[in-house]
């Protein structure tokens, strides 16, 4: 495969000899499928760039340590990349999280960012649907259509992705206590689209367990949303077997105040409960862990997230090997979406959040993400202007386009920092999970309120150490101009929640009321036994029957969820 | 609050269904470091049980905190349960992801303070010792 002057010297060198051998196998495998971007990757002033570069010296312990701590991208342990190519082959998805108002509204959104280069979508639903009550409860005043979009029945569903048709389009979608739902709509407007589930490529979050801790989301107690996933694995290994079935998430975690090791380990700590529920479940290991995804935050501190990222890859590749004996390397794939961290940015001096988003952007890049969302320099203050959302977006462009980044896998590797860093992220998150194993996993610790204390105190450090000025926010406690910039801020409209209301009303007196009693009537009954829950709730939406009316049924079965108060 | 030394007492609280508790919480514990008595409702509480239990409570002051962008109406709520309650010497103060254009209606709706991110945590304390104060 690769010709250059070096290939006598390489023979002397067994990280070369592997070296080749990859190439040989693994590269050239993906390679004949997916062909690289270009035949040739040049620096910026036309030096060549090799796919991968590794260690020179031969000596025994550099050899083994390369080998077995670092390897090949596609190979296990994977801390180099899920793929063996990464972006040489295909570029991240660019996908902006976005949606507010009614359906019709955040769909001229979506229609907005995909001609402007998206090359995915990312929906953000309002925090009633999120928690699975209709625009029309008294709970949701107020909160109708504000930090996301209001979706309440199968045809709001259809307004928002009218227009787009499925089967072109990767769409993710920020739903936990209510995903199966928002699932089961995706796949209805899919089938009235004449799109067959089996061609629907996504992801729902579906990863209820840090609502519980960091997210605030939750409807159902831990068991019986437990249940509801595996239903979600098994029904979608038969019938949407390309959709992500979970995307478990770091990003609120750190969001929350946790340190970079704690992501790693509440988040890992979080799959193994679903996987050992999974598997409780009566499923195999190797058919539903490929469809295993994750999402985590990208802070400013540019080495440390990198490392945080291969440590990540490296930890859960030898948990699924060794914890849970999967035998397919795409079981062992730690494969994540990436967000920059919304913490991180100040409502003083917003146009320094720029800055600080391309550096996140970067770090994301090195750590080698499958997608990525930048945020917008705004979001400390409000949802963002279309203006601020491309700007973000040009920041993603900007580095795929222009750095060169995407030219070498794994840029960073063989850095000694790096490399220590990457270690030491891996052993203190490991230990995490350990003293949460210890506690009898994930629900006990959340039971003992373990990762929420653990979360509270990081936050509270950090939080000092600003006050304190020894940890320096640019614009907040130094640099800091007396007079603020005024700019234009989003706001959703007025309207949007009495329209909202007109429609579903609407809707609502449309359907034969008899069918929808029959529907959740079933739906109660499956929810009594052990059947699968996604046919049924699929036979509910495709009639119209509503968020609030499926989650107030299952909530008679399974019981509401609430938070123990300090 | 050194005044015959009985601390004044806090309710800090998320009202609707907003879950981000990281703002929230600090501010609780940086109160409670600076001495006072505070107490933290959780997260999805309904503005008639956040007014009930800072009634039950015998709390001086009320903050609540939003990144959700419901802070006008549901802050309206609580102003309206306060004073059909007789209970709107209850000092009320606001923090959170809140834009600059709606500071103004917080405060003639009767929100005393509004604090927003990047806030120094000395300046938090001295406004809250202030407005306890008169």
């Amino acid at each position: 495969m690769r010709n250059t002057v070096n290939d006598t010297t390489t023979l002397e060198n067994p990280v070369e000899i592997e070296k080749q051998r990859w190439e040989q196998t693994t590269v050239a495998k993906v390679n004949q499928k997916f062909p690289e971007l270009k035949a040739q990757f040049t620096t910026s002033s036309g030096l060549p760039v090799d796919r991968l570069y590794v260690p020179e010296g031969a000596d025994v312990a550099t050899v083994n340590n390369y080998l077995t701590k670092l390897g090949f991208p596609g190979e296990y342990p994977f801390t180099r990349g899920v793929q063996p190519t990464m972006y040489r082959g295909r570029l991240w998805t660019m996908r902006q999280y976005a949606g507010f108002g009614d359906a019709t509204e955040a769909n001229q959104r979506y229609k907005y960012l995909l001609a402007k280069g998206a090359t995915g979508l990312s929906v953000a639903f309002d925090l009633p649907t999120q928690i699975g009550y209709d625009s029309d409860a008294t709970i949701a005043r107020g909160e109708v259509g504000r930090v996301g979009v209001a979706i309440s029945t199968l045809s709001d569903m259809e307004r928002l992705f009218d227009g787009i048709p499925l089967d072109k389009v990767s769409t993710s979608m920020t739903i936990n206590s209510t995903a199966a739902i928002l699932l089961a709509m995706y796949i209805a407007v899919a089938e009235k689209q004449g799109v067959s589930p089996a061609a629907l490529t996504g992801t729902i979050q579906n990863d209820i367990l840090k609502e519980y801790f960091a997210r605030g989301t939750y409807r159902f107690p831990p068991k019986p949303s437990l249940r509801l996933i595996s239903d979600i694995f098994a029904y979608c290994v038969s019938h949407v077997p390309k959709w992500n079935t979970i995307s478990i998430s770091g990003y609120h975690i750190r969001e929350a105040g946790s340190t970079a090791a704690q992501e790693i380990g509440f988040t890992l700590a979080d799959a193994i409960c679903y996987i050992d529920t999974a598997l409780k479940a009566g499923l195999k290991v190797d058919e539903f862990a490929p469809q295993l995804a994750f999402f985590f935050a990208c802070h400013t501190d540019v080495l440390e997230e990198v490392a945080k990222f291969r440590a990540a890859r490296r930890l859960y590749a030898r948990i699924m090997k060794e914890r849970f004996g999967a035998q397919d390397p795409k079981s062992m794939m730690l494969r994540f979406h990436t967000q920059t961290g919304g913490v991180t940015l100040t409502a003083q001096q917003p146009d320094n959040n720029v800055v600080r988003v391309a550096l996140q952007t970067f770090a994301a890049i090195c750590g080698g993400t499958q997608s990525l969302h930048t945020n917008s320099k705004d979001e400390a203050l409000a949802l963002p202007t279309e203006e601020s959302v491309r700007l973000a977006l040009r920041t993603q462009q900007i580095v795929a386009y222009e750095s060169g980044l995407i030219n070498t896998i794994d840029p960073l590797a063989g850095s000694y920092y790096l490399e220590d860093l990457t270690d030491r992220l891996e052993a203190e998150a490991e230990n995490l999970i350990k003293t949460i194993d210890e506690m009898g996993g994930m629900v006990a610790a959340i039971e003992k309120g373990y990762p929420q204390s653990e979360i509270e105190k990081a936050a509270y450090a950090y939080g000092r150490s600003i006050a304190t000025g020894e940890r320096v926010i640019v614009g907040v406690n130094q640099f800091t101009e007396t007079e603020e910039t005024r700019f234009q801020i989003f706001s959703v409209p007025e309207e949007v929640e009495r329209r909202q209301l007109e429609s579903l009303t609407a809707t609502k007196a449309a359907r034969d009321a008899s069918q929808v009693a029959a529907a959740l009537a079933a739906l109660e009954k499956a929810a009594q036994g052990t059947d699968n829950l996604m046919p049924f709730i699929l036979d509910a939406v495709r009639l119209n029957v509503s968020i609030g009316e499926i989650c107030h049924t299952l909530e008679t079965v399974f019981g509401e969820y609430s938070e123990n108060s300090i | 609050m050194s005044e015959e030394n009985i601390p004044k007492r806090i309710l800090i609280g998320k009202v609707g269904l907003d879950g981000h508790h990281r703002g929230a919480k600090y501010v609780t514990n940086i109160l409670r470091a600076a001495g006072y008595e505070v107490i933290y409702t959780g997260i999805r509480k309904s503005p008639e049980q956040i007014v009930a239990s800072a009634i039950q409570e015998d709390v001086a002051m009320i903050g609540l905190s939003f990144l959700s962008g419901a802070h006008l109406p549901l802050f309206h709520q609580v102003v309206d349960l306060l004073k059909a309650q007789d209970a709107d010497d209850i000092i009320l103060v606001g923090g959170g992801v809140i834009p600059p254009d709606d500071l103004a209606a917080l405060k003639a709706m009767g929100v005393a303070e509004v604090f927003t991110p990047g806030v120094a945590d000395q300046n938090i304390i001295e406004k809250v010792a202030a407005l306890l104060k008169d």
